[in-house]
């Protein structure tokens, strides 16, 4: 028994359904303007006027019900009730672009087809007078034999009326027939009936200016077009770098605040030991690469929420299909950059499984946030911050090649692979470009809140835990007087074991240390060192040498590189290796992944080490 | 006059019509999804945008749509001019 009817939201890609769900639910899941942003089926609650509660899940879009992609799939499945979910759903909320709605009609044809309740709401008005539009809704409504409610889910305008029809809908109980009894017509034919149906619903059609085109001449431009690309794609690695000099220092300041006040209050011992070397050392380590993270977020957010990403596409796709993919996997690819996990499961969206295999298998390449403290600490030890040709900073500098070093990993891989494991056919590109919109602050800011948040509840567990568990390695059994503590360490024994497998590329102790606890999260590398040099500092009873300079005092400048190198490769990551085992249903290809990234993670740290030592440095 | 013209060859900013479109020339999910996006006789259409130099996509208007799609796909439509407006 179901107390509460089940409604679903559907509709072609980018209409703005999850935007839709979110005003009518509160939920805050995640709307851009590019077709194919929600990928899974999410579910939450509303309650109508009356009080009555109702289910309402959010589908990822899709543009009529003969699924090619993964992603489709799900959506047929729910609304047709094949995919084994406990059931179909009462009702569809049936979204529809105004600005776009010959084509959104066609499926919006199909779906009514299926005899379920239907209310449509005719979205993004505000779009459709901007662009000259008026639509008549009433004539809509008559042509469709089903209520059309008009709305702006961005400024949540028509959201009342939406759920008002809903109940009425509901409270009607027509009997449903199975989806599968409903007629499917010709393409052809329903593409026709929806242009006329669209034309007798425009009262009237005022040319605007175009300034959608006005932009794309600019930003599809055959020359402008690409070197604006990378222009904003190197405006975002220095920003990451010289915006979070500020708030960096003043977390760095409340730790070290919070470090000398426990010490003071607290007596030498066990449990001050652990606080100061294990929790802050590790954790506040990490934590002081918040502003960073979110500064590489905003400006992913902002080219998501801009209408962008497919612009940037189609000046990828060329290239992309020189190593057997399609422009359709830069998405994924670039929101890799701020974490893998919700790029390979935004892979969802490629048609041809062996490009999207491809696609998941190469996207550890791309240089998620988690690798930015890494890379960020060692540069900052090693790589002087000069200017070079008077204005690029040679840090920023050095963290875009090893974004590019990271692209260039995978583009290879790719070529390889496609030649290989996952051979097939060349797959196609076909998208559609959605209008530029003005980001909106809000869904930046909710964006960035959540990321925020996630980031600071893995400092709090998963990167806590792993320093704390690793402090106490380090610390126990204690050293005799004279001996060094972290070698003498049930982890530095260990380490020294490991060092061995590594020393050939250059690692030294430290860094085999922190390579086991860093599968966690590639972070814990970082906090896994700051606690090591807080465990072990001979040279500084106090304990207020930096981290840096303890770096900058043990390791070479080969050394730093390799381990840089190291990072660029290496899977290490658990949720990643999950999210594939889950993605591709086995442990084949995440295996395959952790094996091939290794490799290449081992061999090329160590031609780094090699030719470093090699030039002198 | 008109008779070979096609999307992928089609002047840009040049009006034109889709004719007819060639679907055996293009894979079945690939000729789905023309289907979907709006592709049919009888449709108006313009090239926005070519990419680089030879070989890179095409991003087109049809009907209130902008779609990219690459070259080979583009060779399967049919496209006619449309007489220039009257002056
Ligand atoms: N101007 C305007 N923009 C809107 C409206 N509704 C949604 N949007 C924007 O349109 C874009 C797409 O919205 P989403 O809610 O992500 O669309 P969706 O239908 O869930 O898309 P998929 O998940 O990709 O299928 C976002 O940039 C929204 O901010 C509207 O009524 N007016
Ligand atoms: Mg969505």
């Amino acid at each position: 028994m179901h107390a509460s009817p089940l409604v679903a939201m559907v509709g072609n890609p980018n209409a703005g359904k999850s935007a839709l769900f979110n005003a009518l639910t509160g939920a805050r899941q995640k709307v851009g303007n590019y077709p194919g942003v929600t990928v899974e089926r999410h579910s939450g609650r509303l309650s109508l006027d009356d009080g009555r509660p109702v289910e309402l899940v959010d589908l990822p879009g899709t543009y009529s019900l003969d699924p090619v992609s993964a992603d489709e799939r799900v959506t047929v499945d729910v609304v047709t009730g094949r995919g084994g979910f406990e059931r179909r759903p009462d009702a569809m909320i049936v979204v529809v672009d105004a600005s776009n709605l010959d084509n959104h009609l066609r499926f919006a044809l199909q779906l009514i087809a299926l005899k379920l309740p239907v209310v449509v709401a005719l979205n993004m008005v505000d779009l459709a007078e901007r662009d000259g539009l008026t639509l008549d809704p009433d004539v809509l409504a008559r042509e469709l034999g089903v209520p059309v409610v008009p709305t702006v889910a961005v400024r949540r305008r028509g959201i009342d009326v939406l759920k008002a029809q809903l109940g009425i809908l509901l409270g009607q109980r027509v009997p449903t027939r199975d989806a599968v009894d409903a007629v499917p017509e010709e393409i052809g034919v329903l593409q026709r009936r929806a242009r006329q149906i669209a034309d007798a619903a425009t009262v009237s059609e005022t040319p605007t200016r175009r300034w959608n085109h006005a932009l794309d001449a600019v930003a599809l431009h055959p020359v402008v077009g690409p070197v604006l690309l990378v222009s904003l794609l190197f405006v975002m690695f220095q920003a990451v770098f010289t915006w979070s000099e500020a708030p960096i220092a003043v977390i760095e300041g409340g730790f070290t605040a919070l470090d000398s006040a426990i010490k003071s209050v607290m007596p030498d011992g066990f449990l001050r030991s652990l606080l100061t070397d294990g929790v802050i050392a590790g954790v506040g380590a990490v934590v002081v690469f918040l502003p960073q993270i979110l500064i590489l977020f905003a400006f992913i957010l902002v080219l998501e929420a801009s209408g962008y990403m497919v612009r940037a596409a189609f000046l990828m796709d060329r290239m992309m299909s020189r190593v057997g993919l399609s422009g359709r996997a830069f998405i994924p690819l670039l929101s890799s950059f701020a974490c893998a996990v919700p790029g390979i499961m935004a892979t969802r969206t490629i048609n041809d499984e062996k490009d999207r295999l491809t696609t998941i298998l190469i996207a550890p390449l791309m240089t998620c946030s988690a690798r930015l403290p890494v890379y960020t600490i060692i540069i900052g030890a090693f790589i002087p911050n000069t200017r070079v040709a008077g204005f690029v900073g040679l840090q920023g500098l050095v963290l875009l090649v090893l974004y590019l070093l990271g692209i260039l990993g995978a583009f290879i891989a790719a070529l390889v692979l496609r030649r290989t494991v996952t051979q097939g056919a060349s797959s196609g590109f076909m998208m559609e470009m959605p209008k530029y919109q003005m980001p909106r602050f809000r869904d930046v800011a909710i964006g960035l809140w959540q990321r925020a948040y996630i980031f600071l509840k893995r400092a709090g567990t998963t990167i806590a835990l792993t320093t704390v568990i690793l402090w106490a390695l380090l610390s126990f059994p204690k050293a005799p007087e004279g001996q060094s503590q972290v070698n003498y360490s049930v982890a530095g024994r260990i380490a020294n074991g490991i060092e061995v497998a590594v020393r050939p590329i250059g690692f030294n102790r430290d860094i085999a240390l922190a390579l086991i606890p860093a599968m966690a999260a590639r972070e814990v590398a970082v906090a896994a060192i700051g606690t090591v040099y807080a465990v072990d500092d001979p040279e500084d009873a106090k304990g207020e040498r930096t981290i840096v300079d303890n770096l900058r005092h043990r390791w070479t400048l080969p050394t730093a590189l390799a381990f840089l190198m190291w990072f660029v490769f290496a899977p290490q990551c658990i949720s990643t290796i999950a999210v594939t085992r889950r993605e591709t249903n086995g442990w084949k290809w995440p295996l395959f992944m952790i094996g091939y990234l290794f490799a290449a993670a081992y061999i090329m740290a160590g031609l780094t080490y090699w030719l470093a030592v090699a030039v002198g440095l | 006059m008109t008779a070979n013209l096609n999307l992928e060859t089609l002047p840009r900013h040049q009006a034109a019509t889709v004719d007819s479109i060639e679907w055996t020339r293009l894979a079945t999910p690939e000729a789905r999804r023309l289907r979907e996006l709006g592709f049919d006789a009888g449709v108006s259409i313009e090239v926005l945008h070519r990419a680089r130099f030879g070989g890179g996509p095409i991003a087109c208007r049809i009907g209130r749509m902008t779609v990219a799609l690459r070259r080979a796909v583009a060779g399967a439509v049919r496209v006619s001019l449309d007489p220039l407006p009257a002056e």
